[in-house]
């Protein structure tokens, strides 16, 4: 009993630990989000006085503000190709990576790195020279007797283009694939094995659906991210050429602080967030005709 | 027998071929970098092999002066500044705080956890506004503050997280055997599960040290003035304000600031493999 009550009295010793976070909490993440949503109805402009608006803010992206619904248009094209090749090519080095072979470590290495560099600006530089229309690239590509392309100049490109780009950063979904094939018992193939079952056909039967769980985790994590997208349109492209490559953070940004409109970029902000829950859940709604648990590891 | 054999080993050629392959194109923008900041303007433009004609430092020199008055030294010292302290209060506080949530049930916790773990999903778009409001009425923008306190006050949820789950993975026993001895929690902490958790601050540290030191998003809409500008600011302003884009310069400036990360990469690589993959870290 003494042990126990000892124990209790301890317990509660928790409060002073997680003090610090309760206080960030409420200040930094809960007061914000609360006054965002309350500055997304007013025209608040950073001016001593603003009025209520109603969902006015809202009613103009959606209606009057080509530029701002352009963007959203951008973001939501840049999420699907960015995140499906990104995905798809981490998977695919996964599975090779996933082989006895030797100096795996090196390989893993050398596919990791570029995603501890890939919000650099400096990357985003790099890829603004390599693809240049006198870029490097387009060097090569005259060379070979080809005419340049317009990789970040022709409009009906340069947004494929930094979606392409952002594959080069799919280091943590590849190593969270590489953990996902690792839990794969071998048993299952050897047994597929007998029956006479092919590895294409092992990677749809067996592979694909035992790391489902691991999939829907790398969509998910990658779709938030790819929603948010700022620095790569900023810099590569700056937004062009004719605004296609304008997403949607970059909109934000222009209103709240070169236009200082407050109000109304916190109303892009909401909307913004509400698009990514809106998708996470459609995501995970879905998952469940396609995403499997083995239950027994809860 | 020897059929399968063959037809395996042609497998493994295919699949070393591939690899390195695509580890090649994976590398060739890095190596890009590197050899670029050696090259003449006019070399850039012209050639596109990788072994400049001459090794000379002068991209350096002219990115390191810069063209306004303060020179790359300078935001390479804001962004040391920046990142140090930030790494170890994100240490300090995510450790208290991942001691409080993983080895105390008091009331309430699962309500408070879960409000911890439901900001992980929050996107860091929306609270920009509101907290650059905030800051402005603190009186804190343009300083590093906006950084330091926010990190001071536990607004790390990934880290948190990550190390709750390491410190769950430490037998309870030990302390609470050692709180029945008499020992205080706080001891308890200090003595027992910091030391026991030291693979999981590493990898905190590290990761931390690399998202601030990449970061551009956030200094650009906190801090106004040249003078403060951190390593990322500083290139993306030499990049804009030489007209014509000189490359050379900026290449070396480029590799200047990514070769931290690089030389942190490959000291702490089993880190960064094994910590994202344990913890569930984004990279």
């Amino acid at each position: 009993m003494r042990k126990a009550t000892l124990l209790e009295k301890r317990n509660n010793m928790g409060y002073v630990y997680i003090l610090p976070w309760i206080i960030g909490f409420l200040v930094f993440q809960l007061y914000p989000l609360l006054t965002s949503l309350s500055y997304s109805f007013t025209d608040y402009n950073m001016g001593s006085d603003f009025r209520f608006v109603g969902i006015e803010n809202y009613v103009k992206v959606f209606m009057r503000d080509r530029e701002a619904r352009a963007s959203l248009f951008t973001t939501f094209k840049y999420v699907f190709m960015s995140v499906p090749l990104k995905l798809i090519s981490a998977l695919l080095v996964a599975l090779l990576l996933n082989q006895q072979l030797k100096g795996i470590n090196f390989f893993r290495a050398v596919y990791y790195m570029p995603s501890i560099l890939g919000g650099s600006v400096a990357i985003a530089i790099l890829w603004r020279q390599l693809f240049a229309i006198d870029g490097t690239i387009n060097q090569l590509i005259t060379a070979l007797g080809f005419e340049p392309v317009g990789f970040l100049t022709d409009p009906d490109v340069a947004l494929f283009t930094i979606s392409v780009l952002s594959v080069w950063q799919f280091g943590s979904s590849m190593i969270f694939f590489l953990a996902a094939l690792k839990q794969v018992p071998k048993s299952l193939y050897e047994a597929a094995k007998v029956d006479g079952s092919g590895p294409i056909r092992n990677f749809f039967t067996i592979t694909l659906p035992l790391i489902s769980p691991m999939t829907l985790f790398n969509i998910v994590m990658q779709m938030i991210n790819a929603f948010q997208e700022y620095t790569a349109p900023a810099v590569i492209t700056n937004g062009g050429p004719l605004k296609s490559t304008q997403v949607l953070a970059m909109t934000l940004y222009n209103n709240a602080f070169s236009y200082r409109k407050m109000g109304y970029a916190s109303a892009i902000s909401w909307i913004l967030f509400v698009v990514i829950i809106l998708f996470t859940a459609l995501v995970f709604r879905s998952s469940a005709a396609w995403a499997f648990y083995n239950d027994e590891e809860g | 027998m020897r059929k399968t054999s063959v037809k395996k080993s042609m497998r493994r050629v295919a699949s070393y071929a591939f690899l390195i392959l695509l580890g090649l194109l994976f590398v060739y923008p890095l190596l890009f970098m590197v050899s670029a900041s050696f090259k003449s303007n006019a070399e850039l433009m012209t050639s596109s092999s990788l072994i400049p004609k001459s090794f000379s430092v002068e991209n350096y020199i002219k990115g390191w002066i810069g063209v306004g008055e303060y020179s790359f030294g300078t935001f390479l010292l804001n962004s040391v500044v920046l990142v140090f302290p930030i790494v170890i209060f994100t240490i300090a506080s995510s450790t208290i705080v991942g001691y409080g949530f993983a080895r105390f049930k008091f009331k309430g916790h699962k309500l408070l956890f879960g409000a911890m773990l439901s900001t992980l999903m929050l996107p860091n778009a929306v609270l920009i506004i509101p907290k650059y409001i905030l800051f402005r009425q603190f009186g804190w923008l343009n300083t590093y503050k906006v950084f330091y306190i926010p990190v001071i006050f536990a607004c790390t949820p990934f880290f948190i997280f990550s190390i709750v789950q390491f410190i769950r993975g430490i037998p309870k026993s030990i302390d609470e055997s050692a709180y029945m001895d008499g020992c205080s929690t706080f001891r308890i902490f200090t003595d027992i599960i910091l030391p026991l958790s030291k693979p999981a601050i590493f990898s905190m540290a590290i990761f931390q040290f690399i998202w601030t030191w990449n970061d551009y998003f956030n200094p650009m809409i906190y801090i106004n003035s040249v003078k403060k500008y951190n390593v990322m600011q500083g290139l993306r302003m030499s990049m804009d304000s030489s007209s014509g884009i000189s490359w050379g310069p900026i290449m070396a400036l480029s590799l200047i600031t990514i070769l931290p990360c690089i030389v942190v990469f490959f000291l702490a690589q089993r880190y960064f493999v094994e910590g994202i993959a344990t913890t569930g870290l984004k990279g």
